[in-house]
């Protein structure tokens, strides 16, 4: 497990890390197909990159514009920095102000930027008529002078954060090679309205909205892999069902056997689900269609069987058993049943979250009374403790890219769902609801990006 | 010669007596400072375990007088009917755990004649977890205790049918406090009549 480096390193270590990727950009001539590597993505939060986002410049240069030329840079810092990957730069401690100056490239003097340690700039223009805008923004290498990407789009005022999240998700692409996780969202139980409901809320925790409004208890929000479907546990009619809801056209299926029809986890790739059901009187995992009927039988132990996760290729299920006395992680292969246990560490282990990559499993466990995300190698069984001494933590679940993982915390009294990275550092509460926040569900990519036009 | 026997005998019974003195004044001070330093330890753990135990009964009798003083309370209003009384005494269970315990049994004996008497009631039985562990986990707990408590009544005569089951997991809570006597008081199994 590598070290967040000192900050007395950091100097040396960004000064080598330029001097290498310099190199490597002599070396290897870019092409605009793949995009240079910026970032590890091994441990993409050992060095963040300094960059600066100074205030928009206004085309028209009316009052209105330039207020809003101002919120949308703030918009897209603030996009930048929930990833971890950046250090923005203080605009107090800028040499130049660019607004005064050319934005497109060829006028900028970069030596203003890499003085200030910037190694990434981002210009922006905006032209506001009326409640229509038009954006035009540019990311530049500022030691190459050389502009990475630069993109213009058009639309609604009231779209800019749409528009600045969109932008935001070229420069990670254009850093990282990965399409980042600007357009996901994260499903969760909410007591903000009284009993407990399903919510939804921007991947950063702007605007939360409810999804159910039963009235009664909602649990265990789960997307399927399209983004189009949430499956969860309601007791709109008395007993725990599994719920199964196209969330834009309003129709789906209900799950209602004998007993409980609990915790719902969708198959990689295919509307098809796992969800634990009692109706033989006793818990087993099932697999289900979309549609909710019965595939078949996963697990097969008397005992309780919870809380599936599958591996990305959809080989494995990892899942929650109590065969061996206390809940431990289990893995399962699909293809021939056979089952092994992963965690012999503590005493209570608990929701298992398959990381993207496929390579780690994030859960909640327990020794000492005290319930802390952990995460897992599939394979070495290298457990690390990602949160300590900061109330109960549990319900993992990771962004598709795989670099955050959200989770619900009672560190400052009542839950709440905060997010950190994936090596455990920053993190910070989502959103602050009143009630209590709980079961955290990250969802895949929703696709809902048209095309912006390329420079 | 009296004399200088005397005196060797004296020398020698002051010799002895200080080798005597000294022997023993050095096993003395030696095993005393091992013995105080691990009966120190013993009768610190000792102390520790008792303090343990005396906490651990002061609040099973604090619940078991809470139970009782309810009880004697609803009498006193001359409301606690039979009929109540099966529907206020829940079956409570150890963390983690679904198995029924003697007193456990001893409720549920109650709970069967009432049952027997009372042939037309149906009932539901609640299964209840306390806060601690995950929602997923402790909805399935719930509903093995549930099941628990319905094969023991079956066993005991009363029909599968006259008796169904939803788990609560820890969704809700007798007691909303965060310590050992609420989470006692919410892992239990709970009877409503239909």
């Amino acid at each position: 497990m590598k070290r967040v480096v000192e900050n007395s390193n950091a100097l040396n270590c960004i000064r080598l890390v330029f001097a290498c990727l310099l190199f490597l950009a002599l070396a290897c001539p870019v092409s605009g197909k793949s995009p240079d590597v910026y970032i590890n993505i091994n441990n993409p939060f050992l060095k963040k990159i300094p960059i600066a986002v100074p205030v928009f410049k206004g085309v028209s240069g009316n009052d209105s514009e330039l207020a809003k030329c101002a919120e949308a840079a703030d918009m897209l810092s603030r996009t930048l920095d929930f990833t971890s990957y950046f250090k923005l730069l203080d605009r107090g401690s800028f040499l130049f102000d660019p607004r005064k100056d050319d934005i497109v490239g060829a006028g900028i003097n970069f030596q203003n930027w890499t003085t200030v340690g910037a190694e990434l700039l981002i210009t922006g223009g905006l032209l506001v008529q009326g409640d229509a805008v038009e954006a035009e923004l540019r990311l530049f290498d500022s030691f190459k002078g050389q502009m990475l990407v630069g993109k213009k789009y058009k639309g609604p005022t009231a779209d800019l954060l749409k528009i600045m999240r969109r932008f935001a998700g070229e420069v990670i692409y254009s850093i990282t090679g990965e399409r980042g996780i600007f357009d996901t969202q994260i499903a969760f139980v909410s007591t903000q309205t009284g009993p407990k409901e399903i919510f939804v809320c921007d991947f950063d925790g702007y605007d939360p909205k409810p999804v159910t409004r039963s009235g009664s208890i909602s649990l265990s929000p789960a997307w399927s892999s399209d983004g189009q479907w949430l499956a969860f546990t309601s007791y709109a009619r008395g007993k725990p069902e599994l719920q199964i809801r196209q969330l834009k056209e309003k129709r789906g299926a209900v799950v209602a056997k004998e007993g409980v029809n609990i915790s719902p986890a969708w198959f990689p790739g295919q509307f098809a689900l796992a969800a634990t059901l009692s109706f033989s009187g006793d818990s087993e995992i099932y697999l289900l269609t979309g549609n909710g009927n019965i595939i078949r039988r996963l697990t097969h132990n008397p005992g309780i069987d919870v809380s599936p996760s599958f591996s990305p290729d959809g080989k494995q299920m990892a899942f929650v058993s109590n065969r061996s006395g206390n809940p431990h992680i289990y893995i399962q292969e699909l293809a021939s049943g056979q089952v092994r246990r992963l965690t012999f560490q503590g005493r209570y282990n608990t929701q298992p979250a398959w990381s993207p990559k496929g390579d780690r499993i994030a859960y909640c466990g327990s020794d000492d009374g005290q319930f802390n995300i952990h995460v897992i190698g599939v394979k070495a069984a290298d457990s690390v403790q990602l949160t300590r001494n900061a109330g109960n933590n549990e319900s993992p679940s990771w962004s598709p890219d795989g670099n955050l993982i959200a989770f619900s915390s009672t560190r400052q009294g009542p839950s709440r769902i905060y997010v950190m990275n994936a090596y455990g550092t920053d993190q910070r509460m989502l959103l602050n609801l009143s009630g209590e926040q709980t079961s955290p569900r990250w969802s895949p990519p929703l696709f809902n990006q048209e095309k912006p036009l390329d420079f | 010669m009296r004399r200088v026997l005397w005196m060797i005998f004296a020398l020698c019974f002051v010799m002895s007596g200080m080798l005597f003195t000294v022997s023993c004044a050095k096993k003395t001070i030696s095993s005393d400072t091992s013995l105080t330093q691990s009966e120190e330890d013993r009768l610190a753990a000792e102390r520790a375990r008792q303090e343990e135990l005396a906490r651990q009964r002061a609040l099973e009798e604090q619940r078991l007088l809470e139970e009782r003083q309810r009880a004697a309370a609803l009498q006193g209003q001359g409301a606690m009917t039979e009929r109540e009384r099966f529907v206020n005494e829940d079956v409570h269970f150890d963390f983690d755990s679904s198995v029924l315990s003697a007193e456990a049994q001893q409720i549920l004996l109650d709970k069967a004649q009432w049952l027997r008497r009372n042939s037309d009631a149906s009932v539901t039985i609640e299964g209840h977890c306390d806060e601690r562990g995950t929602n997923e986990y402790n909805l399935a707990l719930g509903d093995r205790r549930a099941n628990s408590v319905r094969a023991y009544l079956t066993d005991l005569g009363i029909s599968a049918s006259r008796m169904d089951t939803v788990s609560y997991g820890e969704e809700r809570p007798l007691d909303s406090g965060h310590d050992e006597a609420a989470w006692a008081r919410n892992r239990r199994a709970h009877f409503e009549i239909r």
